[in-house]
């Protein structure tokens, strides 16, 4: 089957148009976050999606609005961990690793009252970026403009609290205000990257494609932008490669995501190191 | 009337329930060169964090620029270099012109940029990861920053640790031109007593409590502070600022 074929099916641009919105934003905001050593966020908040998703399917809610209903508990979760974070008795490490154990807990007993793990619990688990329909392809777009603007409105606040927090607090900066939206945007960003790559690989899409552009050694903005590339050409090849090798794609695009890093970690190596 | 950029009343700050800050009370006019001295632990960083609203006091009122500091807003007439550079992240993806540009705030244009860095001696440095940079290089790209939105008020933590004596030297007779030809007030932080008395014209001495405040002709003629600085270290301060001061 040629590229324009596979292209040609509906459901395959629904996948990849959803795959890139959630790529981009998991990419931009993972640069943040991994600079301020929080990529393990991502896998806490994974955890408290598969508590909130076994809440939701328990509730007995629609599958077409589960991303929608999973968002305010996944959201609410993270705020928690940046309050267990600022009360300084707990590291955020530790944090997240309490919020974390929390979610997983939830599941595995909500799901054992429902009559164990359902089919649609373990789509969740790995997830299935091409049974992406209207109402998430719609809504990733929505998430996609909004952490867009939001980057774009606060960059200069996000910059000076990502070189160094105390430095933005005596620039005036609120830094509590830019964490409370930084984690508010990664709960959104965790619940929508489910889709793609499943509640187990989510942290995958917010470290690998940023990890991969910090390599580069190039300016912070750039930084960004290559992280989005790289990101969303993952997406792409994951999503082409899966449906020709009949291979999952949450999966299949986290390889690609370790793939390029792989490559750019050999060119460097290759190289000499200007400067 | 003179006009006070900073103002303290009775800050007290603790951490884990001891009194590292002890009802300070104290004063900076406009236009001043203040040297803020004492041993370590004394609370230095810690009041200059409080001032900034890095730190939350326990107790008492701050006023920067003749406002409570929870109304004040006008964050861009204020440069801070902080002490702890050796935290700087060195794998922070950011290029020495982000850095100067993060201090300019809205104000920021080219010009202004291009002339911060040529002034600092960095502008060949402006495509380099900070991370990339000297250690020194690194404290002048911060340095650049602090003074990139020439702030009314520059406060410098220790500024002139990683600096070669050249550098370093730049470092205070541009500051004393920014105080004497632009009115600049400055807050300087220092174990070097030779840089206090050649450079700041009043001086703070804190040891949890001020100590001392006052100009250096109240210093030198203070027996207290002889106990402190003995005899000779005092005469020396005294001297050199004397010379300096004409």
């Amino acid at each position: 089957m040629s590229l324009g074929e596979i292209l040609s099916f509906a459901f395959v641009q629904r996948a990849i148009l959803a795959g890139a919105f959630i790529a981009a934003v998991c990419s931009i905001l993972g640069v943040f976050l991994v600079l301020r050593r929080m990529s393990l966020i991502g896998d806490g908040l994974a955890h408290i999606t598969f508590g909130a998703v076994a809440v939701v399917l328990l509730i007995g809610i629609s599958p077409l609005y589960i991303t929608l209903a999973a968002l305010p508990l996944v959201m609410l979760s993270s705020l928690a961990i940046l309050k267990l974070t600022h009360s300084k008795k707990i590291h955020g490490d530790a944090a997240i690793g309490i919020v974390s154990s929390i979610g997983i807990a939830v599941g595995i007993v909500l799901a054992s009252l429902s009559g164990g793990y359902n089919v649609d619990l373990f789509s969740y688990l790995f997830g299935n970026i091409l049974t992406v329909n209207q109402t998430e392809l719609l809504l990733s777009f929505i998430i996609f403009i909004i952490v867009i603007s939001c980057v774009i409105f606060f960059y200069h606040d996000l910059f000076a609290v990502t070189f160094d927090e105390e430095l933005a607090q005596s620039m005036g900066i609120k830094t509590k205000r830019i964490n409370i939206l930084l984690f508010i945007l990664t709960a959104v960003a965790a619940v929508l990257a489910m889709k793609v790559t499943g509640i187990m690989l989510v942290s995958a899409m917010l470290i690998l494609p940023p990890l991969t552009a910090l390599q580069l050694s190039i300016s912070f903005r750039m930084t960004i932008i290559a992280s989005v590339i790289f990101s969303i050409l993952s997406v792409f090849c994951g999503i082409i490669f899966s449906f020709l090798l009949n291979l999952p794609a949450g999966g299949t695009i986290v390889i690609f995501n370790v793939f390029f890093l792989l490559i750019i970690f050999g060119v460097k190596k290759i190289l000499p190191v200007s400067g | 009337m003179p006009v006070n950029i900073i103002s303290t009343e009775n800050l007290t700050f603790c951490y884990n329930g001891i009194e590292v800050l002890q009802n300070i009370s104290f004063a900076v006019q406009k236009g001043t060169y203040l040297g803020l001295a004492g041993p370590n632990g004394s609370g230095k960083s810690t009041l200059i964090k409080n001032i900034l609203g890095i730190l939350q006091p326990r107790q008492g009122n701050i006023n920067l620029f003749g406002q409570p500091l929870a109304a004040f807003r006008e964050w861009n007439k204020i440069g801070y270099l902080p002490q702890r550079l050796a935290a700087l992240n060195t794998q922070f993806p950011g290029t020495v012109r982000e850095i100067v540009q993060l201090g300019m705030g809205s104000k920021g244009n080219s010009h202004n940029l291009r002339e911060t860095l040529r002034m600092m001696g960095i502008e060949h440095l402006s495509s380099r990861l900070i991370g990339e940079l000297s250690y020194g290089e690194q404290q002048r790209t911060m340095l650049a920053r602090a003074l990139a939105s020439k702030p009314e008020l520059l406060i410098f933590d220790e500024p002139t640790t990683a600096l070669d004596p050249q550098t370093r030297e730049n470092f205070y007779l541009l500051t004393r031109e920014l105080n004497s030809h632009h009115g600049t007030t400055i807050i300087l932080i220092t174990h070097d007593t030779g840089v206090l008395g050649n450079y700041a014209r009043h001086l703070l001495y804190l040891d949890k409590k001020v100590v001392f405040s006052g100009t250096f002709e109240d210093f030198c003629a203070s027996q207290d502070m002889t106990g402190l600085f003995g005899p000779a270290s005092q005469h020396i301060i005294c001297h050199q600022h004397d010379r300096s001061n004409g």
